[in-house]
């Protein structure tokens, strides 16, 4: 999208080319089956059955009005338009792809000159399309992949955080892009980046990372840091359900324990709360010390709170007069995840983590 | 009436004088004479049927002008019962503002137009009538007499037909002449009015004037109730100039036909009206509701001029009076004739020998002055020029309308002496109507086509005074729908570059919208088509036709080809006429539609889709009156498909009917949807006659390309050849082959901006093009993602390969991507950065994965085969 706006701009600072030149902006997402896209269009082109921001007629009257009003010109005496579908795929999917085979089929044809753009992110998008529109589009298509290397995405974020050369503040301008020089050089920082560049090399996550940095930018602390992009970064890849756990009572945890041991035992199957609950009972009996023996109603909330947290789920939907404690479950958490959890969770007892680590959940 | 006489607030009222005459056909009774007394005024005024009135419009300072043809009582009117019928006349402000150029002169203040628009609707109440005026006749080079000016008359030289301003005709003229010298000033006795009309004559004409003593001399004895000629002439008469108030009285529909209502039902109608019509009609009353206001200086000049009357309400002595009454009835059959006839003439004067060209002007008419004889010769070739510069067609069709009219009228009345050059004239006539039948521009054909409907079924919903710009006063008033107006794209102000180099001309030449002007490869397929539709044509019976194949087979330009060769024979009159009707499919809405669609393009008529199924299946099951030959292409059958398969049913069984003379084209991709998706009823009315595209072979492909570059060196012949063998090959799509080339070109284009020698398209920029179209995109993706992405693709082989299924769920995936990456001692991601990975590549379409609320559960699969995923990844 950023790249066709930038065309289009280029294109239209041409002056002959921006009188000359009708666009239709559709976004698949707002247009979400063809009559609200004819309306769309007939609006953006400003046709005269047009009133206000209003369009007349049923969808049928529209469809065969506007095709009427594309038909009519050709080559020589009629405005060029170009059609711009962002969201490209969601149209494939209007009923028989009238607007799109009217589209291409006009662009085909020596009617009114269109040209028409798809943007999608789906690499698929020709399979979408039925054969007879298939047939008429143009197999025109242009892949923007992020082909960059790593120098190329140390560059981009330089560019990113530089300030222009008529920004106000001449000299803080000046120190602000000495200090960006500096970071992008900056050992640490480059490792950041490496690890960010690894994961994805989409820009908008790049730009996600350095707002994340750039909040922490105050006027007494006026330039950007090597820590801040390490914090910024730590934040980026925090695992969201690592955080949740770490806000879960010791119950709750020994609960959890409990339902990957069983994980374990019976190999990703389901359990009720039951099973976990003997398994539970089972850890309090012989191992813990510190964990007190709680009564079951109140497992049984702590049990409820977890699947309200959505880190346990049922596997079919809750009846009203099926009973909760038999309810089969299965655990949203990997076991790195536990683990990982475990050991940076506050104040952990230690027998709860033995319990954790060991294999063998009765020993 | 109330709210129009803003202009004068004093209250008019309006009486008849003299007995009814009762016209038993029209339920009217007729009046000659009609009494109008202005409150505060002593004396009456007195308007017969033949002076010239001024009728109220939206603007009060300037009333229409015309001139009063007859006046009658009608009981079907709701609000005022008096009714007028009048021929108008036109300000110059009231002609189109864009075709007031037309006149190629600058008109005089006081000169109005005949109205020669028999489409316009002539009936009005009699109540809006505000008073005579006087008009004056003049020869088109005759200067506006400067003694006149000062006093309130208009003059009359021209007539505007909105097409384009001509002559009076002699006829007219002269008839006018009579009227300006009877009527205002009564200086002529009756018998010196009778002389002058039983002056010798010349065919037509002297049947006229026989009309004219005849029915003069029954209106001035005034001794039976009933006319034995003048009502049923004037009832075609009325039939003709297609005046509907009056047609849905005779059937007695009974519309409220106000001044009032009348407002009403072209907005009404709008909707149902085609649009094309609609549009033309607003536009119309747009402009001279515009000119109209606009012009409000000439207003004053003539306002007093109706004034005058009034205050003086001359009463004219008794007897004048009769000659009055006597005289415009005449006048009126006169009229309605002439401008009929005058058409025919121009038009045949065209086609017939030189001789009779000369002999047609010399028919004298019967009070024309010897002057004006030499004027109106004078004139003849001028309007003879006019008339071929012009679109004639329409012309020629209502001239042949009202000559056939003419002609019958001529017979009934009395003459026996029938009017051979019309006989031998009239055949030619017909001829070149029928040819002009198919090429009609659409907006004046849809509305004879209309009329002729009307007519004939009478459509219950096309209600009167759809006829364009009818000059009824109120009606110019409103009207103003939204969707009015002709739909079309702005057009550009920049003109379309010439190709510059010879690849700009091959690459134009190769756009599939490029029509060639032969089919190569299709000639067979042509000639059956062709036969098939032709044979049709010749018996006048109906047929289906199934056409299927691939897309990018020349299905659709096929029949376009064959309908337009045909089209052409029509026009050579080597085949019997048709009318062709084209829908799509794909450019419906909804199955239904179809029925809309062919009706609108048929008649013009707008429906529902259901009335539209009623209307066709009355239209080509019913109606017994022999038609042309319809042919109608389907294309895209298949989305015609409903539940119940009605659309299908209807489309098929109109072609078994006698009457329908119907040809179905039915186009589709699938070779057996006959059988697969329609109901043995369906598929057994489609009959046998089927045809299948095969897909281009790749000598057939050459040979097309061939024929699009022929002359134009811009391709290596090798080069044509491959992608004609790949195109082949892959789809026998004649449109990607086109589309191959057309990139190719501009790749070639591209590479040749440095060196600067466009030369020709060699094999190597073909293949790039090829590559760039045919190419999967999924590797060049998988190898430019990120580290982590191509990580994640990894740890799904490898947990496709141990479990030895096609699909994962995220954790199992999630565990072998933290046990490759622990055994590539990477630091593994959390499962947050898994699961971004993980809808990154689902929504780009690597993976098809479930809707992310399963969170680890969802399941994961490859859209790309793993030998791809393992190819793209090992590359590195």
């Amino acid at each position: 999208m950023l790249l066709i706006n930038h065309a289009l701009k280029e294109l239209m600072d041409i002056e002959v080319v921006s009188e000359n030149i009708l666009q239709v902006h559709l976004n698949g997402l707002l247009q979400i089956n063809d009559k609200i896209a004819l309306k769309e269009i007939t609006r953006q082109l400003s046709l005269e059955n047009v009133v206000g921001d209003k369009v007349f007629g049923s969808f049928a009257e529209n469809l065969s009005f506007l095709l009427e009003a594309l038909k009519k010109g050709d080559r020589t005496s009629s405005c060029p338009v170009i059609f711009i579908l962002d969201e490209f795929d969601l149209f494939a999917h209007h009923k028989n792809q009238t607007l799109l085979y009217n589209l291409f089929d006009i662009s085909q044809s020596a009617q009114t000159p269109v040209a028409v753009i798809g943007l999608t992110c789906r690499l698929d998008i020709l399979e979408l399309l039925e054969k007879r529109v298939k047939s008429r589009f143009s197999h025109r298509q242009i892949h923007l992949m992020n082909s960059f290397g790593f120098p190329q995405y140390v560059k981009i974020f330089k560019e990113q955080l530089l300030l222009p050369e008529e920004f106000s503040d001449k000299h803080f301008a000046e120190k602000w892009n000495e200090n960006v020089q500096c970071l992008s050089e900056d050992r640490s920082v480059r490792e950041v980046l490496q690890r960010h560049f690894n994961i994805s090399k989409n820009l908008r996550s790049l730009h996600t990372l350095l707002m994340l940095a750039l909040t922490r930018v105050t006027v007494s602390h006026p330039f950007l840091t090597a820590a801040d992009l390490m914090e910024a970064n730590q934040l980026c890849s925090m695992d969201s359900k690592a955080n949740i756990v770490h806000g879960l009572s010791v119950l709750e945890i020994c609960l959890i324990i409990a339902m990957k041991h069983l994980n374990d035992i019976y190999e990703e199957e389901p359990f009720n709360f039951q099973m976990v609950y003997n398994e539970f009972q089972k850890f309090v009996q012989r191992k813990a010390h510190s964990v007190y023996n709680f009564e079951k109603p109140v497992v049984m909330k702590a049990f409820e709170h977890l699947q309200q947290l959505e880190l346990i789920k049922p596997l079919e939907r809750t009846s009203a007069n099926s009973q909760r404690e038999y309810q089969l479950m299965k655990l949203l958490l990997d076991n790195t995840q536990i683990m990982n959890a475990l050991q940076k969770y506050p104040n952990c007892p230690t027998d709860v983590r033995q319990w954790a680590t060991s294999s063998l959940s009765w020993l | 009436m109330a709210p129009y006489h803003t202009r004068q607030k004093i209250r008019q009222t309006y009486s008849w004088i003299g007995r009814p005459l009762l016209d038993r056909k029209l339920h009217h009774r007729t009046y000659t004479e009609i009494c109008v007394k202005i409150e505060g005024c002593s004396t009456p005024v007195h308007i017969q049927v033949g002076q010239f009135v001024l009728i109220e419009g939206d603007d009060d300072e300037n009333p229409y002008v015309a001139k009063l043809i007859e006046l009658f009582e009608d009981d079907f009117e709701l609000h005022s019962k008096k009714r007028a019928r009048v021929q108008w006349f036109v300000r110059f402000s009231e002609v189109p503002a864009h075709k007031q150029r037309l006149l190629g002169r600058k008109p005089d203040a006081q000169e109005i137009f005949w109205y020669d628009y028999p489409a316009c609707d002539s009936n009005i109440s009699a109540e809006t009538i505000i008073g005579p005026v006087q008009v004056v006749a003049l020869a088109p080079d005759e200067v506006i007499p400067v003694d006149l000016k000062n006093e309130k008359i208009f003059f009359v030289k021209l007539s505007w037909n909105e097409k384009k301003f001509r002559p009076l005709s002699p006829e007219l003229f002269a008839e006018l002449e009579k009227l300006q010298e009877s009527s205002p000033k009564c200086q002529k006795s009756v018998e010196a009015m009778t002389k002058n009309i039983e002056s010798p004559a010349w065919t037509t004409t002297e049947q006229v004037v026989k009309r004219i003593e005849s029915s003069h001399s029954a209106s001035k004895s005034r001794q039976t109730p009933t006319h034995p000629v003048v009502p049923t002439a004037r009832k075609r008469l009325e039939l003709g100039s297609l005046t509907f108030p009056h047609l849905s009285c005779l059937l007695g529909l009974g519309f409220p036909r106000t001044p009032h209502t009348k407002i009403s039902q072209p907005t009404s109608q709008a909707s149902l009206d085609s649009s094309g019509r609609t549009k033309r009609k607003v536009n119309f009353s747009e402009t001279t509701s515009q000119t109209k206001r606009s012009h409000l200086y000439r207003s004053e000049m003539s306002s007093p001029a109706l004034k005058t009357p009034e205050k003086t309400g001359k009463v004219q002595p008794f007897c004048a009076k009769d000659v009055k009454k006597a005289s415009p009835k005449c006048c009126m059959i006169l009229r309605t004739r002439v401008p009929a006839l005058k058409t025919t003439q121009i038009n045949e004067e065209r086609t017939l020998t030189p001789v009779k060209g000369g002999q047609r002007p010399s028919v004298p008419s019967v009070v024309l002055k010897p002057e004006n004889i030499k004027k109106r010769e004078a004139k003849e070739p001028e309007t003879q020029n006019q008339a071929t510069a012009t679109s004639h067609r329409i012309r020629r069709r209502s001239s042949l309308l009202t000559l056939n009219r003419i002609r019958q009228q001529l017979r009934v009345l009395e003459n026996n002496k029938s009017d051979q050059e019309e006989e031998e004239f009239l055949p030619t006539a017909e001829v070149s109507d029928s040819s002009s039948e198919e090429e009609e521009a659409s907006t004046p054909a849809l509305s004879r086509r209309n009329t002729r409907c009307i007519s004939r079924n009478l459509r219950p919903f096309l209600k009167p005074s759809i006829q364009t710009p009818s000059k009824t006063p109120k009606k110019m008033a409103k009207s103003r729908t939204p969707r009015c107006a002709t739909p079309q794209i702005r057009s550009r102000n920049l003109t379309t570059p010439e190709p510059a180099s010879m690849l700009e001309e091959a690459r134009l030449r190769l756009h599939v919208s490029a029509v060639p002007e032969s089919l190569p490869c299709r000639e067979q397929e042509f000639q059956d088509i062709y036969s098939f539709v032709e044979s049709k044509l010749f018996d006048r019976t109906g047929g289906c036709m199934y056409i299927s194949g691939v897309p990018g087979t020349g299905k659709t330009a096929t029949v376009h080809e064959v309908i337009r060769c045909l089209q052409q024979a029509a026009q050579a009159n080597d085949v019997p006429p048709f009318q062709y009707i084209e829908v799509n499919g794909m450019k419906l809405t909804e199955p239904h539609q179809v029925y809309v669609q062919i009706l609108q393009k048929l008649t013009g008529q707008k429906a529902t889709a259901n009335h539209a199924a009623k209307l066709l299946a009355k239209r080509f099951c019913a109606s017994a009156s022999p038609q042309e030959t319809t042919v109608l292409l389907v294309d895209e059958l298949d989305l015609l498909w409903t539940h119940k398969q009605d659309v299908m049913y209807n489309l098929f069984d109109w072609p078994t009917h006698k009457e329908a003379q119907l040809v179905v084209l039915t186009i589709a991709n699938t070779m057996d949807l006959p059988e697969r998706i329609m109901m043995n009823r369906v598929s057994s009315r489609l009959g046998l006659t089927r045809m299948s595209f095969q897909p281009y072979t790749h000598s057939q492909l050459q040979q097309i390309l061939g024929s699009r570059l022929k002359h134009l060196k811009a391709f290596e012949d090798d080069a044509i050849q491959l992608v004609a063998r790949k195109v082949a090959a892959l789809s026998g799509d004649a449109r990607r082959c086109l589309d191959i080339c057309r990139r190719a070109t501009e790749i070639c284009e591209f590479s040749h901006q440095k060196p600067d020698s466009p030369g020709l398209v060699t094999v190597a920029h073909l293949m790039e093009a090829i590559d760039e179209m045919f190419s999967s995109s999924y590797i060049t993706a998988i190898k430019n993602s990120s580290v982590l992405e191509q990580g994640f693709l990894r740890a799904i082989l490898a947990e496709f390969h141990r479990s030895g299924l096609e699909e994962a769920t995220l954790q199992q995936i999630y565990s072998q991507h933290v046990a490759l990456c622990m055994m590539e001692g990477l630091p593994y991601p959390t499962m947050s950065e898994t699961m971004a990975v993980c809808s990154r590549l689902g929504s780009c379409r690597l993976l098809l994965v479930e809707p992310s609320r399963n969170d680890l559960l969802l399941r994961v699969r490859l859209n790309v085969s793993q030998d791809d995923v393992l190819y793209a990844l090992k590359e590195e």
